[in-house]
């Protein structure tokens, strides 16, 4: 083979070899070391090296070869040497060019390392960095045929350092919306549970209720396995579920007696209250004004306050009405003591599929029995249901009847 | 014959020579073993590498670089380079490239430590 075909078919298969490393997804230092020994080996050079330039004008050394890292650790750029190189018409420069104020400082020290030739990576008007080369092991002096070889390459690997740089921007920029994003969902879940501890600071009888149907709702939620996210959503919607409350007479709310009908129809406009004061807040969590206004919804249409039934009650606004209801059970009231932990199962047992989604109870009901027989890693209910309210109870007999006989139902219902 | 502790590199030692064998394709991943294993060797105290290509097909410009930075790392600690069995293609491409201004070029690994024989004492001049 002509020894020039050969130089062609060697150059060709490097320039080959270097796209595809530039537009690689890997590692950054080793895709411009990779590139550097494609380029010294095209042209058979002994040493060499990639250098990035940073703002304030110090080199940083990408990837070396055959000389000494910190050679180049002592190399500053100037403004003016910056702006010389971006304005040259030349593209290749000799350690020895004097025209050239950069290699006026530093030329000698890099020929006394073998190094010949200062490359610049020019990219889009921003001097990205430079190559250093060292002679060629033929000894011979480079050719016109090998400078054209250098610039190709060179301008390949500039584009991969700024590419890179982008990749890099784009990242830390990103991360940075993650954080701000994640201090903004914290500010709002903070302000959130301040705000259920006001509404509940309302009724004297009930404080922590919303803290609590939250908690509840996101046991459930995640029970049913739900998305983290959703998970959220739903612990916001039973904080916020009678946010309504707040236009409510406070006498009705603390009346330490059964209320009347006209007063039981004022308490009842809280849903639909919640749901106005909550729908113009542009909450990061999906359906949370829904959720708040249909939390006394009802499967057979009995609910208020559009006696939807079933299907059309969003499953959300259905855990937050359990978890309302389980805490209103096993809570003090002002014309009641909390009701033991058989009577609350009785009453969910009762109420499946005519108040409660019997699906929805399951999750409940699964929940409470991990936690009582040690397969939860926390008693989150438990510490909410407080010291003493389970003992003596044969909780998981209970539950896992319960559970069997809600699931007995869907089966039936499926079947039939 | 030894396995480097690269894991692929096969190699052996006849008094100071170090015989590195090259892969079928020299190329980033193999030629760096190749590299580690001849530093290895070097700071180990041998005096002259003979690296054996009767396997090797194919150098790409990476093995080129690699095998250039071996040469000048052998040179630092004055010890030879020999490139054994190199098969046509790649000879013209290392004459064309310059290499074999720097190497001596043996028919096979015999030829090469044969021509070595006596390195410890005399270093032989080709």
């Amino acid at each position: 083979m002509e020894p020039s075909t050969q130089k062609l078919i060697h150059t060709f298969g490097a320039l080959a070899d270097l796209g595809q490393e530039v537009a690689s997804a890997g590692d950054f230092s080793e895709m411009v070391r990779t590139s550097m020994h494609l380029l010294l080996g095209t042209l058979a050079l002994r040493r060499g090296a990639v250098t990035e330039c940073y703002e304030q004008g110090d080199l940083g050394c990408v990837a070396v070869w055959g000389l000494d890292e910190g050679l180049l650790k002592q190399f500053t750029l100037r403004k003016d040497e910056r702006s010389e190189f971006l304005n040259s018409e030349w593209s290749t420069f000799l350690v020895d060019d004097g025209r050239c104020s950069f290699l006026k400082r530093y030329g000698a020290l890099l020929a006394k390392e073998e190094i010949e030739l200062v490359v610049p990576m020019i990219v889009r008007d921003e001097l990205t960095g430079f190559v250093l080369l060292g002679r060629k092991a033929s000894g011979e002096a480079f050719s016109e045929d090998d400078f054209e070889t250098i610039r190709a390459m060179v301008r390949h690997i500039g584009v991969g350092i700024h590419t890179h740089r982008l990749i890099e921007q784009v990242a830390q920029r990103a991360e940075e919306n993650r954080r701000l994003y994640d201090e903004l969902r914290a500010i709002y879940r903070d302000t959130v549970r301040a705000f259920a501890a006001a509404i509940d600071i309302k009724d004297k009888y009930t404080q922590g209720h919303s803290e609590r149907v939250g908690r509840y709702s996101e046991i459930i939620a995640q029970e049913m396995g739900w998305s983290e996210e959703e998970v959220e959503g739903i612990q916001i919607a039973g904080y916020l579920h009678d946010v309504g409350k707040l236009v409510v007479d406070r006498n009705i709310i603390n009346a330490p007696y059964h209320i009347d009908a006209k007063q039981s129809s004022e308490l009842n406009r809280h849903p639909a209250a919640g749901y106005e004061i909550l729908l113009p807040i542009n909450h990061p969590y999906a359906d949370i004004p829904l959720m708040a206004k249909y939390h006394h919804e009802r499967l057979d249409g009995r609910g208020y306050p559009d006696g939807l039934v079933d299907e059309q009650i969003p499953i959300g606004a259905k855990i937050v009405c359990l978890a309302d209801s389980f805490d209103a059970m096993t809570t003090d009231r002002p014309y009641r003591r909390r009701r033991s932990f058989e009577d609350v199962v009785r009453d969910l047992r009762q109420n499946s599929g005519t108040q409660f989604d019997p699906k929805v109870v399951v999750a409940f009901a699964g929940a409470i029995l991990k936690e009582v027989t040690g397969q939860a890693k926390e008693r989150r209910i438990v510490k909410m249901l407080g010291k003493g309210y389970l003992d003596g109870v044969q909780v998981p007999l209970l539950l896992e009847d319960l559970i069997a006989e809600l699931d007995g139902r869907k089966i039936s219902a499926v079947s039939g | 014959m030894e396995i480097s502790p690269s894991g692929t590199v096969r190699s052996h030692c006849v008094g100071t020579t170090a015989v590195v064998y090259a892969s079928d394709y020299l190329n980033k991943l193999t030629g760096e073993k190749i590299e580690r294993e001849c530093r290895r060797q070097l700071s180990a105290g041998c005096r002259a590498l003979v690296i054996d290509f009767a396997e090797t097909q194919l150098v790409n410009s990476i093995g080129i670089s690699i095998l250039l930075g071996i040469i000048d790392i052998a040179e630092k600690n004055n010890a030879q380079v020999v490139f054994a069995d190199v098969n046509n293609q790649t000879v013209e491409l290392f004459q064309m490239l310059g290499l074999t201004r720097h190497v001596v070029l043996a028919k096979d690994e015999a030829e090469a430590l044969s021509n070595l024989t006596g390195f410890d004492s005399t270093p032989v001049i080709y």
